[in-house]
Formats: structure tokens, C-alpha cells, sequence
């Protein structure tokens, strides 16, 4: 019988990641592992499942509900979108620096670079702020995937005005939209079809991401406050900058840092913003979370913390196409 | 008015774009860990035959082509056009060489097609997975290889060109997987 013959359709019982990639990742599990026991960094493991979730209107929560004993009835439970609420419950009650190697989950994203399961690699330094974390990530990735040669660093807007010579923190949102259109990839929609962030979003995902980090990994950092999340904003003359970094290797984006909000009244404040843009989405409210708020409120240590995303890492290393040739069983074979 | 959700776009699906059916060859998923998600599709416009690229905010609805696909039998082509025949009226329809595109290097005659008729109007034809063809030129077979590795380009009776392993002789019956344009086996004649 030819080799073709054999090949059923029915063949999707085998993982879509080669044995080698599977190997790799174990690999570079344990590495990632020592360079955090070497430093003192302490392993930690948090609960997916959650009374709470994130609040950003970007993200999609997958829920579920419990039924039996120490819940009510049908409690509504969330899997989370990232580890960073619960962590930084642990940094708030005296953990210190702690990471943790978790799965998270997003529904609605999947394509060549998203699987709604994915691997993240969260971490927190107790006294670091965002710059002194780049350094860290700068080398646990240089340590992962064999690189020697140091990471370029440029900020937000010096960005967009090397690319679009435009000033991300200044120009009116139909320049930003005119900007689009001008490149050809706003054809189908009005200025009004989506806020300055949209906007920005748009040219920095089409326009500008794909030719970043080639020659070297490259981090941005200092973004606009409207996208700070749960970064730090500080005031440089008129303009309000989020203390937030995002290393891109290769044109994909591969972490994103904060130097971490630590004011609770600041957090309702974003909170209720997002619930107002949810609400104005159509889209389901999450609910407040009152335990992060009361960890806040009992004082959350200056740290700066990022979250990697783990998969993509892998990516790089192996110089994937898709997500799906370092995860065993994506989506559409779990 | 029918339309899709971008979470529906896969290729193949057919869309209104301003005012001109087109099929998407390739659906992107962009989207920034904190931040808006767009959909970039690549696209082939079926009347004009060009390609171009489109960007949806994730979630927004397009306007469905309102197109038919038929399964017709291939019949003859006049050098200008291409001839089909639908098996169970016997109707015949002729198509233009746009929008047989890459599909007319794989048909000989009688193969079932999947003819998309837009208005009555014939844009574009699917040929069959798999069809097999005779070998018309290559490079002497060398006998005793069966092993696969290494290959070599042959030219097939309807000229389309595949890479094949090398023990592969004019004249060999070769079963070819038209979506992948890939040799798949040999076929005893």
C-alpha cells in the first residue's frame, strides 16, 4: 500500500506539534524554571478558575458555573484571561517576587498566532519598575532562545514617527483614521467606526508591528494613557504616559509590561470605564473585583510585572508558521 | 440581505465587495494582547480576477455574494472559452478564461467541477481534489527508486507541471491533489 492510501481522513487523534517541538518545549520549561530559582524568584500556582474577571473590553472571558457543596447553587466561574489578578492578591499579602507558568484563556481569539488555550509565563518583581524589568526579559529570552546580541529599546511614539511620522499622543483621531486610509486598510469604515485606540491599534497592528523586532528584539515602551490597563500613567509636560513595555521579536508580540498600578481608588476608577465601554458594547459585565480592590486597598509593594506569552516564544525559536506547530492539540483537535 | 460574521470568514466563503462577488483566499486574525482585533483577508475579486487585501474589526458582518456553487461536467474548450455542462438539465454554460484562473491546467474533459454561478453568470471553477493525469515529459525515470526522496518536475498531458519522485517515467497514470498542486501516487493504468 502507498504511504498515501494509508492516510486516512480521519487523522486528527495526532497532535499537530512534532515530537521534536514537544521535546523543545519541555526544554525550555525547565530552563525558564532555573533562571527563576537562580534569581530567587518564587514559583507560584493560582486558581483558572475565578468569581471574578478582567473588566477590559478587549477581552473575552470563557465562563462556566459550579454546582454543589461551598458555592450557591449555579455560582458563576470565569477561566481567566491572565494570572495577574491572583498574583498580585500573593504580592499584596507578602509573596515577594513570585512567577508562575499557567495556562490562560480568551475566547474568540484564534488564528496563526492565538489558540483560545495558551501557555503565558507571568512574572513580578517586588521594587523593579518597567525599565529594570526590561533588562530581566531581555535576558530570560536571550537565555531561551540562544541570542547574544542586546535588544533595542524605542519609545511608543518615536515609533509612530519613524513609520507614520505621525505623534500618537497628539494628533486628532481623524488624522489617525486619514492615516488608515491612506494605506489602504480603512476602506470599509468611517472615522467614527472606532475610538482613537482603535485607531491607533489599527496602524500599529497592520502598519507597524510587522517590521519590528527583525534584526533584533525590539521592546516599545511609555504608551498612551488610554491604554495603560493596569500600568502606572506619569505626567511628561502635556502628555500622560502609560509605563508599559511590549517586546516584539520577528514582528510578533511576545510580552507585555507594566510598572504596576498600586492606587485602589485609581483602580475603580479604570474599572468603571471599562464597565461604561462595555456597557455602550453590548457587551456582558463582568462585575467589579472586590478582592483585587481590597488587596489594593491593603497595599500593593511598588513592582513592575509582564506577562509572556509562552507558545509564541516557541514560535520564534522553531520559526513556526502557526501556533499549531508547538501546541499538541490546538482548538479544532482538543 | 445575507451576511457573514468575520467569525464565519474561512477561505472560499464569498462576500460583496463593493458591489463585486469576491472569495477569500486567506483569513488573518490580528490582534494586540490589549487592544482592538481586526480580521485581514486577502481576497480575489471573481469577476475582474485581481487580489486585494480587506481589514474588519473582529465581530462586523459583510454582505454575502449571493452566489450558487453547481457541479457541472467539464466538456470542451474552444481555445477562448471553456464549456460545461449541468449533468441533470443539460445546460450548458461557457466560461470565461478569468474565471477558470488556475483550475483549466488540470481538466481534460468529463472531470465534475464546482461551478460558482453569480447571477446566472459562471465567476469561477473548483476543479476536483484529486484527478489523474498521463505524464507527458520528464526526465528518465530511474528504476529502483521508490524510496520518494529528492524528485523532479514533470510535465502532464494537460501541461500543468508537479514535482515528483524520480522513479516517475513519461507515460505513468499520476494521481495529483489539485488543491496543493502536489504529486500524491502513481496510478496503474
Amino acid at each position: 500500500m502507498s504511504p498515501a492510501s494509508r492516510t486516512s481522513v480521519c487523522e486528527d487523534w495526532r497532535p499537530t506539534a512534532s515530537i521534536e517541538n514537544i521535546h523543545l518545549r519541555a526544554a525550555l520549561l525547565a530552563k525558564t524554571r532555573e533562571f527563576f530559582a537562580a534569581r530567587g524568584v518564587l514559583e507560584v500556582e493560582t486558581p483558572l478558575l475565578s468569581a471574578a474577571t478582567v473588566s477590559d473590553p478587549h477581552l473575552q472571558s470563557f465562563s462556566t458555573r459550579y454546582n454543589g457543596p461551598g458555592l450557591p447553587a449555579d455560582t458563576p466561574l470565569y477561566l481567566q484571561t491572565s494570572p495577574e489578578v491572583a498574583m498580585k492578591r500573593l504580592l499584596a499579602a507578602g509573596s515577594g517576587s513570585i512567577y508562575q507558568l499557567c495556562k490562560a484563556f480568551r475566547d474568540g481569539e484564534s488564528g496563526a498566532y492565538h489558540n483560545p488555550e495558551f501557555t503565558m509565563l507571568e512574572w513580578y518583581r517586588v521594587g523593579f519598575n518597567h525599565f529594570v524589568l526590561m533588562d530581566e526579559v531581555e535576558l530570560l529570552v536571550q537565555t531561551l532562545l540562544g541570542l547574544d546580541s542586546s535588544f533595542e529599546r524605542i519609545s511608543y511614539v518615536a515609533i509612530f514617527q519613524h513609520y507614520l511620522d505621525i505623534d500618537p499622543h497628539t494628533v486628532p483621531k481623524a488624522a489617525l483614521w486619514q492615516c488608515a486610509v491612506g494605506a489602504g486598510i480603512a476602506q470599509d469604515h468611517g472615522v467614527d467606526a472606532m475610538d482613537r485606540d482603535g485607531w491607533l491599534d489599527m496602524l500599529m497592528s497592520h502598519l507597524i508591528e510587522p517590521h519590528l523586532g527583525h534584526e533584533q528584539p525590539l521592546f516599545i515602551y511609555d504608551y498612551p494613557a488610554s491604554q495603560a490597563a493596569l500600568a502606572r500613567i506619569r505626567v511628561e509636560g502635556d502628555v500622560a504616559l502609560a509605563e508599559r513595555f511590549e517586546l516584539y521579536v520577528t514582528g510578533i508580540e511576545l510580552a507585555n509590561g507594566y510598572h504596576e498600578l498600586c492606587d485602589a481608588d485609581e483602580l475603580l476608577r479604570r474599572q468603571d470605564s471599562d464597565h461604561r465601554r462595555r456597557q455602550a458594547n453590548g457587551q456582558e459585565q463582568p462585575g467589579g473585583n472586590g478582592r483585587l480592590q481590597a488587596a489594593l486597598t491593603a497595599g500593593l509593594p511598588s513592582s513592575a510585572g509582564v506577562a509572556l506569552g509562552f507558545d509564541r516564544l516557541l514560535m520564534v525559536k522553531t520559526e513556526a508558521h502557526s501556533i499549531d506547530e508547538v501546541v499538541s492539540f490546538p482548538m479544532n483537535r482538543a | 440581505m445575507a451576511i457573514h460574521n468575520t467569525n464565519d470568514f474561512r477561505s472560499g466563503l464569498k462576500l460583496m465587495i463593493d458591489g463585486d462577488p469576491c472569495s477569500i483566499i486567506e483569513n488573518q486574525f490580528v490582534k494586540p494582547g490589549k487592544g482592538q482585533a481586526f480580521c485581514r483577508v486577502k481576497l480575489r475579486n471573481l469577476k475582474s480576477g485581481r487580489v486585494y487585501e480587506r481589514t474588519y474589526k473582529s465581530g462586523e458582518s459583510v454582505e454575502a455574494a449571493d452566489v450558487m456553487d453547481t457541479e457541472m461536467e467539464y466538456l470542451y474548450s474552444d481555445g477562448e472559452q471553456w464549456h460545461f455542462m449541468e449533468p441533470t438539465t443539460f445546460e450548458q454554460h461557457a466560461v470565461s478564461e478569468t474565471a477558470m484562473a488556475e483550475t483549466a491546467k488540470w481538466l481534460k474533459g468529463q472531470e465534475t467541477c464546482l461551478v460558482t454561478l453569480w447571477d446566472g453568470v459562471p465567476l469561477s471553477v473548483a476543479p476536483p481534489n484529486f484527478v489523474e493525469l498521463a505524464v507527458s515529459d520528464t526526465d528518465p525515470g530511474v528504476r529502483g527508486d521508490t524510496s520518494g526522496g529528492g524528485g523532479k518536475p514533470a510535465t502532464l498531458e494537460t501541461g500543468a507541471v508537479v514535482r515528483v519522485p524520480l522513479f516517475v517515467d513519461i507515460g505513468d497514470l499520476l494521481k495529483v491533489d489539485t488543491r496543493t498542486g502536489e504529486y500524491v501516487s502513481r496510478v496503474k493504468n
